[in-house]
């Protein structure tokens, strides 16, 4: 189940909100601080490129982006609405004016991802794609009662 | 937060010191500078990312594009950082290979090799 979740206009300006909102909610989760800057930047990646494969393909559907916080892991899931034929394929209306700088730029964020990040799934299909990225967390202190 | 820049010359090098976040947002303005120095005739380079909070691949990506075109003149770009947050970045892409990465601004105004 969902904790937080967000959907925002597949513009690059607001890719720092969902950097923001994400380590926000990492933290709260009880995601470790040496983490959070690796969820800062891995969420960041997966919205750039969301927000790339949207723009190329003429969406207007906002990008979304799930919050799940669960026992011992916290979870980000990026949605993008950009359909491909097959798994792997590049959406069409991606091959604009500079096919090679498209690509390059889509592996280098999927690079750094699968750098930091040790537990991601990369899935696509004609309805769109997801990339979802999963952190451990330690359970907080004892409240006092 | 937003991303800042501003130039110096340091004899025959021209430093570029850039602070705040660099991402999909912001990138395209780090991009335009570099750019522009290479079109008026800059190219050794040195990129101070002392200042910088943040770095994601499309800032990679613009700091790979510069060098490339810094070394179409035969020009250098070296790039000053100490934060192991972003040294982390270059080196899960492999970049700490491409780019001469040093400590100081001084070491890299000097560095000639």
């Amino acid at each position: 189940m969902a904790t937080v979740e967000l959907r925002f206009s597949a513009l690059p300006e607001h890719v720092r909100t969902a950097r923001l909102v994400a380590a926000a909610v990492a933290r709260r989760a009880g995601v470790d601080e040496a983490v959070l800057d690796e969820v800062r930047l891995a969420v960041g990646e997966a919205c750039t490129r969301a927000v790339g494969l949207h723009q190329s393909s003429g969406i207007t559907a906002p990008v979304k982006v799930l919050l799940i916080e669960e026992e011992k892991q916290f979870s980000i899931e990026v949605g993008d609405e950009a359909p491909r034929s097959a798994p792997g394929d590049k959406a069409p209306g991606s091959l604009g004016d500079d096919p090679d700088a498209d690509t390059e730029e889509d592996e280098m964020g999927l690079a750094v991802i699968s750098g930091l990040v040790d537990d991601v799934e990369v899935t696509a299909g004609e309805h769109g794609g997801s990339i979802r990225m999963t952190w451990p967390t330690t359970p907080p202190a004892t409240p006092l009662s | 937060m937003d991303l800042s820049l501003s130039t110096r010359t340091v004899g025959d090098r021209t430093v570029v010191e850039v602070g705040g976040e660099i991402d999909v947002y912001t990138a395209p303005k780090l991009r335009e500078q570099l750019v522009e120095l290479v079109n008026d005739g800059s190219f050794h380079l040195v990129v101070d990312m002392e200042g910088v909070d943040f770095l994601d691949s499309t800032g990679l990506g613009v700091l790979v594009g510069g060098l490339k075109r810094v070394r179409a003149h035969e020009g250098s770009l070296r790039l000053v950082c100490n934060q192991e947050r972003i040294l982390k970045i270059f080196r899960i892409t492999g970049l700490t290979k491409v780019f001469p990465i040093h400590t100081s601004v001084e070491e890299a105004v000097a560095a000639t090799d």
